[in-house]
């Protein structure tokens, strides 16, 4: 990862195993961490765009329950990812191709309402999801290699790490490209872009179907992590996490979601067992306080020390 | 079957009356102050519990039948007229100015804060009564036993709303007023109304509107977390049919969602929920602005 993110994606990569090394129970909650992570990257792109997406849980359940059916079938990590990867994708071209129409309201909305549609589905067709009981997950092997439990834990957070870092650094060469420039362009004046002979719509797609695929990949993690997908994993609450990840990470740099991830995952862990019923309401304030007075992010904050430093030394 | 259809014919009218309360506060300040308000779903659920608990206070009194009508106005009454304010002035008053991704995610903060207030007041178990509806007692349909609540007092009052909003709007000084601040805020001001005010007054309205809506709403349900999700996607599924900030456009788009939906839970539960987002899906992607809205036409 070339340049200025190249040292803090170092660190930080050396801080979550080193944490997970001392306190064992850590990779697990580190894997789903940067699962969401992977997710909130896509909300990321869309952010860029202006556009916010209250259902991107939709994607999570959908690579998660991909994983779910198709672990009968297939037995590896390695075929279960990309295949969660690709179902998400799919959904993602079909919903996008009716959502990218549409802007700020009608685009987050829609999305709220497609996973209320696809979470009350997962709910109600017991019969194919089993409802709330959910679906249980067997260990699959790793590259043909099955593996115990506290390896295979160990596994998975190397794996994710690895896809967080090259994924992160493919998502700032797509920022960094002509489609990805246009994205900001969608947000300050959509009218010029297509005047520059670029569509609007097309662009938002590919960043949509991009951050379904993202999300697709991240619910495949958690549901070969938890190894249990039930419907709650496309409920509102989740989208609310993944957006409240990213303005919380911050929208500067492709390291702020991952950021934001952990540094929200640590918490929640204590603060939810702390104020269960609490937990909404702690999010939703801190959320208002982003928004209203440090608009940048954990990662803005960090940028902003890093400066002050600079100025100092 | 022509009793089940009867049936689902009338349960889909009161549910639509719900539904219609709801959805036209949140197109009504969506059309003034241009923020759709996430946090509508959680004003409806407030306003059921606060309901729900003044008909149970006002059932300990002796004359306990004349107050459960009562108690659902006053209860609306109270939500609209304090909550409102207090939202409309330390918050959204911040941020009008801002991007409306923004907005947006205020009023979904706002909303994530009201859910968890409401479970920490009245707590995560169901809470029911339905004083209101037994004191009108029950009335027959055909061969139908059904409340006269629900078939008489909930399309009634969604009626009357209505009605009093058109006239309200188009009749009275401060309905044009607030018509004129919706076509064109900076022009008004200039006339010398305070924009301002009619802001407040909107959303307070809007807000008592949502919490009627949850006021009846809540003797004909159990209470439970997740009735202000479920109803505010379902009421911006109604306004976004009918067009954002059409009113009377919110009440036929109400009516054929709630009647949609109805026939569903009779005729295939599974897709209940999913019946009023179809019915959007196919109205937007033929007419992206809604059954009845255009970019620029008036909207209120």
């Amino acid at each position: 990862m070339g340049g200025r993110l190249a040292a803090p994606a170092t660190v930080g990569t050396a801080l979550v195993l080193g944490l997970a090394a001392a306190a064992p129970w850590l990779t697990f909650v580190f894997t789903i961490a940067l699962a969401k992570g992977l997710a909130v990257l896509g909300i990321l792109l869309l952010l860029r765009a202006g556009q916010v997406s209250f259902g991107h849980a939709l994607y999570l359940a959908v690579g998660a329950y991909t994983v779910a059916f198709a672990r009968p079938l297939a037995g590896d990590v390695l075929v279960l990812l990309p295949l969660a990867t690709a179902v998400a994708t799919l959904v993602g071209v079909v919903v996008g191709l009716f959502v990218a129409r549409y802007r700020d309201i009608f685009f987050g909305m829609l999305n709220l309402a497609f996973s209320m549609v696809v979470y009350s589905l997962l709910e109600k067709l017991y019969a194919v999801t089993r409802g709330t009981d959910g679906i249980r997950v067997d260990r699959p092997t790793i590259a043909g290699v099955a593996l115990e439990r506290v390896p295979y834990e160990w596994t998975m957070l190397g794996l994710m790490l690895a896809l967080a870092i090259g994924l992160g650094f493919v998502a700032r060469l797509f920022l960094a490209s002509p489609l990805g420039q246009a994205l900001p362009a969608i947000k300050a004046r959509e009218t010029r872009l297509e005047f520059a002979g670029i569509s609007a719509r097309r662009v938002l797609l590919v960043a949509y179907v991009a951050s379904a695929a993202l999300a697709g990949l991240g619910g495949g993690v958690i549901a070969l992590t938890t190894l249990h997908v039930t419907p709650l994993i496309a409920y509102w609450t989740h989208s609310g996490e993944l957006v409240f990840i990213a303005i919380l990470g911050g929208g500067g740099a492709v390291l702020g979601p991952f950021l934001g991830a952990v540094a929200f995952e640590l918490v929640r862990v204590y603060a939810a067992a702390a104020f269960p019923d609490a937990w909404q309401m702690i999010l939703g304030a801190v959320l208002l306080g982003i928004i209203l007075f440090a608009s940048r992010g954990l990662w803005g904050l960090y940028e902003g020390l890093m400066a002050r430093l600079g100025r100092r030394a | 079957m022509t009793l089940l259809l009867l049936l689902a014919v009338l349960d889909g009218l009161a549910h639509a009356a719900l539904v219609f309360m709801v959805a036209v506060g949140l197109t009504l300040v969506f059309g003034v102050l241009r923020v759709l308000n996430v946090a509508h779903g959680s004003f409806f659920a407030i306003g059921a519990y606060v309901a729900a608990t003044l008909g149970t206070a006002a059932a300990a009194t002796a004359a306990a039948p004349l107050f459960a009508l009562p108690a659902l106005l006053v209860a609306a009454m109270l939500v609209g007229g304090l909550l409102g304010p207090v939202v409309e002035r330390l918050l959204l008053s911040r941020i009008y100015v801002k991007d409306h991704v923004l907005q947006l995610l205020v009023t979904f903060a706002l909303f994530m804060i009201l859910e968890d207030v409401q479970k920490l007041i009245w707590g995560v178990q169901p809470i029911f009564q339905d004083a209101a509806v037994k004191a009108l007692g029950p009335v027959e349909v055909g061969d139908i036993v059904y409340t006269r609540y629900q078939l008489f007092l909930l399309p009634a009052v969604a009626a009357a709303t209505l009605l009093c909003l058109m006239w309200f709007l188009r009749r009275t000084l401060t309905g044009r007023v607030i018509v004129a601040v919706t076509h064109d805020r900076e022009a008004a001001t200039a006339m010398g109304i305070d924009a301002a005010r009619v802001y407040l007054l909107t959303f307070s309205f809007g807000t008592m509107l949502a919490a009627l809506g949850g006021a009846l709403a809540a003797p004909t349900t159990s209470l439970v977390p997740g009735i202000g999700v479920n109803m505010i996607v379902l009421s911006f599924a109604v306004v976004a049919t009918a067009g954002l900030g059409q009113i009377e456009g919110a009440a036929l788009t109400a009516l054929l969602i709630g009647l949609g939906r109805s026939i569903a839970v009779y005729f295939a539960p599974e897709f209940e929920v999913v019946i009023p987002y179809l019915i959007m899906v196919a109205v937007l992607l033929v007419r992206p602005h809604g059954l009845f809205g255009s970019p620029e036409l008036r909207r209120v």
